[in-house]
């Protein structure tokens, strides 16, 4: 038998962010646990797409977020397997109108004063940078920062390589309660198979991450807000880029439970392009929406009409999670000592997941994060929220 | 004309009491039955004629002259298309053939409405709409990889048959049928009557497996019967019937010039040192049928594991999913052969009637009474069937590292065993996310469960997961979706 070390940290989740963290804190030379009910990535990273965006934010705490992350995903591209499929393809934003172009413009002069790398591109240059587009288009904006990787992989390999590092993940073992001391901090968390003793736990269950915070006693308003995403029949590469329109941007931030489809079209290495975007907070239906796979259709059909006659293989659906201000919650929970959150990052948990797990690792081991934790605070629904 | 689809765009049929999703046996059998009761039905099929994957016709103009050779219950049809040519006549029935259902989804008000797209282009789509539903969407084959199954010159023994019931050419001249399941007898001797020699039949389990259940024998003296009149055929054919074997290996440069066939234990592990090599120009190989669930799983229905190791949806008595307002019938229900289909396709009509109606009349209500029996006899029978052939474990012995699983991807084993032992895969959703396996063409209809029992194996004790999802039961043209969403 193998005597281990005592545990420093358990992670509750092994979706993409479950996986930075685990990176981050066994490298930092902290003894790691990472359990899951399910699989390794079978929440919902598993069921979203992998586009790394700086484009799609406005300044503010989440763009630096995507910022570091950014330079983050080019750094973990050179260290984990090439399997993650970490593509640095680029992103164009499309303007179908005058009135969406100069918002479009808008947004890209605010991001480029944050540190983007932005720039407008005409409408006779739009076919040049992405052949297939439709020709009446206003204008648009490339974003060369924008990355792409396969979310299920790099998940793996990150939790591999924590492994390396020393990390324990156990995938298939629910978490059912967490540990307490009588001065109430975390003492570890207690699962299916038995208990596991440390004296911080961090939350990192994604979309049920309010569910978790609930089982420590406190107040998380995590909720899913669904998404479908198309997939094609391989194709030639098609498509070069990360394309979305420019409605796309309201339609992420938007509050409104209400469905929201704008078109997300891209190619991936192995063939098939992937189509999103739709938002709607149905709870966890996981029914096929008919009303909405059409409406990406038409969506990505008019962005490129060349895909009209390719095939739709298959259509998934996935369950962002959601907070009711966009930002995820990260860092320690004033509540409970011990307790940390990693989790609420709705259509961007893939491209914040190495700030993430960065911050978590710098908080746990008492040092000053990269970022300022004070927007991501934990406990900053509890003016207008209450435990039910 | 029941369904002349001359120009393209979309049709909606007014609402209807009952659509059914296949017009095999336990579809055909459903809808004519509800028919004689008087509830209006449309029968949706993606094939050009009634009869599902038994009762298949050669396609017109291929001049065969006998189709009922190929089946020792060819009156049942005869009668059952009658029924449904008058039914269609009165309109009773609208048959749409050559539509394929692709998704259906249930609207606010409880009715369901069924999303079909059909043409020689599918460019038509079709919306119907209706009370109820019935699924009867039939079983496909399922495959188990080993070296050498991609070869040309392998294929699936149900295909097979299907190929040669469709009036098509033989796919060679010297054929070795392998796999395990009744179906193989039946494959075997039909190619040998189509005019090709089969050296050897290999089934993996044994047939003296059946007689561990000698109570569900009894009550069911026609297979028995059938069993026995199939091998005193097959020997008059010259086919040497190879039980406890497996092919293990394909020999062939472009295509199939041998196969290895070895002993394998109750495991189905082969035996070291018993290969023999058979010369054939083909190979015809099935493990039994899967039922098709696609339509079944984005209804929202139940499913559950059977003895067979693969999952069928969930019915109770009458033949009710366990979602409000779908039935289903056939093999979709478990895989039990075309006896078990019909009995249970008019039982389903009956248990419909029964809801419609609040009740029925002493004539139907002793039938139904007749047909739950039969039903729980055959079923018995089926479930025997399924365990026997069931493959065992060892299976996974006959693949090397590089043998590919999924054929569209190209997924070696070795691959899958990596995903499993070092990624953290033990399911085969994770499988398929870190490997690409059933990512493909065929969306994992033909690696699925091979995944599955690799993944059950290598993935330490975790939860292989239920029957895939498909909310596409097949490919659509995106501009077919798109249209869905303009106006109107
Ligand atoms: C359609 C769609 C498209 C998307 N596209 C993108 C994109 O392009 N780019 C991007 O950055 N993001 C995208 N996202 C969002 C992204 O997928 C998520 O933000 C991200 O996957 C969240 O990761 P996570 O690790 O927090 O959560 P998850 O991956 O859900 O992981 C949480 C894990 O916690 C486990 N868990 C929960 N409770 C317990 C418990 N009690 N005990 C044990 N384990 C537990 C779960 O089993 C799960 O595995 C998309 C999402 C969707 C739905
Ligand atoms: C080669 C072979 C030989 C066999 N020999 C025997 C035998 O000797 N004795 C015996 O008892 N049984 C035999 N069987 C089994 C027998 O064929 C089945 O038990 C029987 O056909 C099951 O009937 P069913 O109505 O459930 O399904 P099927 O006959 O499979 O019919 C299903 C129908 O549904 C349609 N369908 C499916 N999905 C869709 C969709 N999404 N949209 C539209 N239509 C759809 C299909 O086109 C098909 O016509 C054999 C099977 C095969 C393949």
């Amino acid at each position: 038998m193998l005597t281990r070390r005592p545990l420093d940290v358990v992670i509750v989740g092994a979706g993409m962010v479950g996986a930075a963290c685990a990176y981050y804190t066994s490298r930092s030379g902290l003894s790691v646990a990472v359990v899951d009910r399910g699989p390794v990535a079978g929440g919902t990273t598993g069921t979203g797409e992998g586009n790394l965006l700086v484009s799609d934010k406005v300044p503010g705490p989440e763009l630096e977020l995507a910022l570091l992350s950014a330079s983050l995903w080019r750094q973990l591209s050179e260290e984990l397997p090439k399997g993650i499929e970490y593509e640095l393809k680029g992103g164009v934003v499309v303007a179908a109108s005058e009135n969406s172009l100069a918002a479009l413009t808008a947004t890209a002069d605010a991001q480029r004063a944050a540190g983007v790398e932005a720039y407008h591109v005409t409408s006779d240059r739009l076919r040049d940078i992405e052949p297939h587009l439709a020709p009446d288009l206003s204008g648009g904006c490339h974003y060369p920062q924008d990355a792409q990787v396969q979310p299920a992989l790099a998940a793996a390999e990150l939790l591999s390589a924590a492994t390396r590092a020393g990390a324990l993940v156990r995938p298939g073992e629910e978490v059912a309660g967490i540990l307490r001391d009588g001065k109430g901090a975390v003492r570890g968390v207690r699962t299916a198979r038995g208990e596991l003793h440390a004296p911080v736990v961090v939350n990192a269950a994604g979309t049920w991450g309010g569910d978790l915070a609930a089982l420590a006693g406190v107040n998380l308003p995590v909720l899913p807000r669904r998404g479908f995403v198309l997939v094609t029949e391989p194709l030639p590469r098609l498509i070069r880029h990360k394309v979305y329109a420019a409605e796309y941007v309201a339609d992420v931030s938007s509050g409104s439970a209400a469905l929201q489809t704008s078109p997300v079209v891209e190619g991936t290495p192995a063939g098939p392009v992937l189509i999103g975007a739709s938002r709607e907070r149905v709870g966890f239906d996981r029914t096929l929406s008919v009303a909405v796979i059409s409406r990406l259709a038409a969506g990505a059909a008019a962005l490129f009409p060349a895909l009209a006659d390719v095939r739709v293989m298959r259509a998934y659906h996935g369950f962002r999670p959601y907070l009711p201000d966009h930002l995820p919650a990260i860092g320690p929970d004033p509540r409970v000592p011990g307790l940390f959150h990693a989790c609420g990052h709705e259509g961007a948990g893939i491209g914040l997941a190495p700030a993430t797990g960065l911050l978590i690792a710098d908080a746990i081991r008492g040092e000053r994060p990269a970022l300022d934790l004070g927007p991501f605070a934990p406990d900053r629904f509890d003016a207008t929220c209450h435990v039910t | 004309m029941p369904n002349s689809n001359d120009e393209p765009g979309t049709r909606e049929t007014g609402r209807v009491e009952l659509a059914v999703v296949g017009a095999g046996p336990a579809g055909l059998a459903a809808a004519v039955t509800a028919a004689d009761h008087g509830l209006d039905v449309v029968l949706l099929d993606a094939a050009a004629a009634p009869g599902g994957q038994y009762y298949r016709s050669p396609a017109e103009g291929l001049g065969a002259t006998r189709p009922g050779a190929l089946h020792h219950d060819w009156p049942t049809f005869t009668e059952l298309s009658a029924r449904l040519a008058a039914h269609r006549d009165t309109g009773t029935i609208r048959h749409l053939t050559g539509h394929q259902v692709w998704t259906v989804e249930r609207t606010g008000d409880g009715d369901w409405i069924l999303h079909a797209v059909t043409g020689a282009d599918e460019e038509v789509r079709t919306a119907v709409r209706a009370r109820r539903m019935l699924l009867a969407t039939g079983a496909h084959e399922r495959q188990l990889p080993f070296p050498g199954w991609t070869l040309p010159g392998v294929v699936g023994a149900a295909g097979a048959q299907a190929m040669l019931k469709s009036g098509l050419v033989l796919l060679g001249s010297r054929i070795v049928v392998a796999g395990s399941g009744p179906l193989l007898q039946a494959v075997a001797l039909s190619l040998t009557r189509a005019g090709a020699r089969v050296p050897a039949l290999v089934e993996a389990a044994g047939y003296g497996a059946y007689a561990r259940a000698p109570r569900v024998l009894a009550a069911n003296p026609g297979k028995a019967a059938e069993g026995a009149r199939f091998a005193a055929e097959l020997a008059g054919a010259r086919v040497r019937v190879l039980s406890h074997r497996a092919v293990t290996e394909v020999h062939g440069d472009e295509r199939v010039e041998a196969v290895t066939v070895s002993r394998v234990d109750r495991r189905w592990r082969p035996v070291p040192g018993t290969g023999r090599r058979i010369a054939c120009d083909a190979l015809a190989v099935g493990h039994g049928l899967m039922p098709q669930l696609d339509l079944a799983v984005a209804a929202g229905c139940g499913t559950r594991p059977g003895p067979d190791g693969t999952h069928a949806v969930t019915l109770d008595e009458q033949l009710r999913t366990t979602v409000p307002g779908v039935w289903a019938a056939g093999e979709s229900g478990g895989i039990g052969g075309v006896e078990l289909a019909l009995c249970e396709g008019e039982l389903a009509a009956l248990s419909v009637v029964r809801e419609i109606r609040g009740g029925v009349r002493g004539r139907e209500a002793r039938r139904a009474v007749a047909l739950r029996r039969s039903r729980r006899r055959l079923r018995a029978f089926a479930d025997l069937m399924g365990a026997v052939h069931r493959p065992g474990p060892g299976w996974r012995e006959w693949l090397t590292d590089g043998t590919e699983v999924c054929r569209c991807e190209e997924v070696g084993a070795g691959r899958i065993r990596t995903a499993c032992e070092e990624l953290g895969a033990g399911d085969t959703r994770t499988v398929k996310l870190l490997t690409r396996a059933g990512m493909g063409w065929c969306q994992g209809r033909t690696c699925g469960f091979a995944v599955r029992e690799l993944a059950a194996a290598h993935g330490g004790g975790q939860e292989p997961g239920g029957p895939d999802r498909r909310p596409l039961a097949c490919p659509v043209k995106l501009s077919t979706l798109a249209d869905l969403s303009g106006p109107g």
